[in-house]
């Protein structure tokens, strides 16, 4: 990669060579990369010699503006980040400023958080499912994927009233608790879902095609992996049992059981078992933690000195209102609460290692709020592993790393 | 954890400016004993370049800051499961770091994402230009001095473009 892709496509090719590369531009508008992700390409025939992603084309400054905002706004902004599990962003920035401000969660808010965890977990690698098999040409498995994660985003919709930007988490805990009605829908829902599962396994685990198309394609040793900076469900695939849930508890991860499942051969298939098994195990963590809530039944969901938060003086309500916490409504407190300092924080986010590293200069905004968001580093390693790997091949790299790019560019 | 920080201030006496335990064990140092000190840990187990990013330190109050930015750098060991940050102050008027694209290829991204938004320049990177921001985009936005909104005769010029277009046909 000495040269820049983009600059030689430009030139004219004055060698006098007989065979001369190819060269193919893919997206930004191209439904197989899941947003809009630009590939550059040269090609030998069909084989591809090398690839350039060009990204960017979603950027929206998200960590300038966060400089510019106090920090419960920029929760909002990171609903925006992965749009498919906005949760999972919405808890490493809770958690990354809870630990700057020392801040200590009640039990049933971590608990409350683990379950919107595992359920963003689900509904993206559903969604991933729905999308991989169909780029790779199995349609029928799409509509049973939407079919079900229609359910949880129904959920959702009784949870926090947003079916896709929840904003539900919060510093120092969750925006409202569980009603009895979620609660009813959730075990009702963990209680079919194994068998959901089943169900897309027999339209495509021993399915033919779909073993010719993943078998084999796009294997990453260990080394290269973690070389490579993979992380989550690819980096499992591989054979590396790394899982910030298990190495880096967080929220109430230490108190449930689950397993971390490992591949063999670091295949797209291996990749595409570990996704199908993460999701039982989730299943089986949102069960433990659904019986462990009646346990904690009328604790606060948010922490007692929760900042709420940190507001500029203009918003500040003349009067602050009967109940300020539960209905989250500001009070206007004051601003210089915040300690100097850094903090880093990092979750098993469905995409891979999420993690913010905020750091405070004493005022009400983030000095610098920095992202390292999974799908990046994802994206930035097609390049190696598409070397080499046909065109059609190259859809089901796109797929198997389950890139998204509101989350690349930010 | 505290065994390989000793060690460390002993063998990279001379480079280390300070060893700090706040959240996190972080070491600051100077960027001459710098690739030595990750060859040093890549050995000691540290194998997963977590994340890289810099920080501009313009005009921060709290804190004397020995240079305007600062190179971060999380490090993570998988078989022993400890997290460290290394930190490396850089001078405005000479603005650059050492590449750690021949450790690590994953640093390749994070360092063109770095030089695009600080003009950082990484000796040795393989292809150093810019990611998020269109290749002819002036100025680097997360610096401290970069306004949030731009006067508009300071627009990106393919933007101000579209704009006199869209105009022109109303």
């Amino acid at each position: 990669m000495s040269s820049p892709l983009i600059e030689i496509t430009a030139k004219k090719n004055s060698s006098e060579a007989i065979v001369e590369p190819f060269y193919l531009n893919l997206g930004p508008q191209h439904p197989s990369t899941h947003g809009v992700l630009r590939l550059v390409l040269e090609l030998d025939g069909e084989t591809i010699l090398r690839c350039d992603p060009v990204v960017g084309y979603l950027h929206r400054g998200v960590e300038k503006l966060a400089e510019n905002l106090n920090y419960n706004q920029t929760i909002v902004l990171s609903d925006r980040l992965d749009y498919i599990a906005s949760v999972a962003n919405n808890i490493v920035f809770a958690l990354a400023f809870e630990k700057l401000f020392n801040l200590k969660v009640p039990r049933r808010a971590r608990l409350l958080r683990t379950i919107v965890g595992e359920m963003a977990r689900i509904s993206s690698h559903l969604l991933w499912l729905a999308t991989h098999a169909l780029d790779i040409g199995a349609m029928t498995v799409f509509l049973y994927c939407f079919r079900d994660r229609e359910r949880l985003l129904n959920i959702f919709e009784k949870i926090c009233g947003a079916r896709l930007t929840h904003s539900y988490v919060r510093i120092g805990g969750v925006r409202l608790d569980f009603t009895v009605d979620i609660v009813e829908d959730l075990y009702k829902f963990t209680e079919e879902f194994p068998h959901l599962i089943t169900e897309y396994e027999t339209l495509i685990d021993v399915n033919r095609i779909w073993l010719k198309r993943t078998k084999d394609i796009a294997v990453v040793t260990p080394e290269e992996a973690i070389n490579l900076g993979l992380t989550g469900p690819v980096l499992r695939g591989s054979g590396i049992p790394y899982d910030v849930r298990k190495f880096r508890p967080y929220d109430a991860y230490d108190e449930v059981e689950f397993e971390v499942p490992v591949g063999e051969k670091g295949d797209t298939y291996d990749r595409y078992r570990v996704r199908m098994i993460e999701m039982r195990q989730s299943n089986k963590i949102i069960r433990q933690c659904l019986d462990k809530l009646k346990e904690t039944e009328g604790e606060p969901v948010l922490a007692e000195d929760s900042p709420d938060l940190l507001i500029p003086e203009r918003v500040r309500e003349p009067e602050p209102k009967p109940h300020p916490k539960r209905g989250f409504i500001f009070t206007g407190r004051e601003v210089s609460v915040v300690p100097v300092g850094e903090a880093f924080a990092s979750i098993e986010s469905p995409k891979g290692e999420l993690a913010v590293y905020v750091v405070s200069d004493g005022s009400n905004r983030p000095w610098r709020l920095r992202l390292r968001m999974p799908s990046f580093v994802h994206i930035s390693a097609i390049p190696e592993l598409t070397k080499g790997h046909m065109i059609a091949d190259l859809i089901a790299i796109i797929g198997t790393l389950d890139v998204v790019l509101g989350d690349c560019d930010r | 954890m505290k065994d390989l920080l000793s060690v460390i201030r002993d063998e990279f006496g001379k480079f280390i400016l300070e060893v700090r335990e706040e959240d996190l064990p972080t070491v600051i140092i100077k960027r001459d004993g710098f690739l030595e000190f990750i060859d040093f840990l890549r050995k000691e187990g540290f194998n997963h370049l977590l994340d890289l990013c810099a920080v501009d330190y313009l005009n921060y109050k709290p804190e004397k800051k020995i240079e305007r930015f600062e190179v971060v750098y999380h490090l993570y060991s998988i078989p022993k499961r400890e997290l460290l940050r290394v930190k490396v102050p850089i001078a405005e008027s000479d603005c650059w770091q050492y590449s750690l694209t021949s450790f690590w290829k994953a640093a390749n991204w994070f360092e063109r994402e770095c030089f695009d938004m600080f003009g950082i320049r990484f000796k040795g990177h393989p292809d150093l230009r810019r990611l998020l921001m269109p290749e002819d985009w002036e100025g680097h936005p997360l610096r401290k001095d970069y306004p949030v909104e731009l006067p508009e005769e300071k627009e990106w010029k393919a933007y101000r473009k579209f704009k006199t277009k869209a105009k022109g046909a109303q």
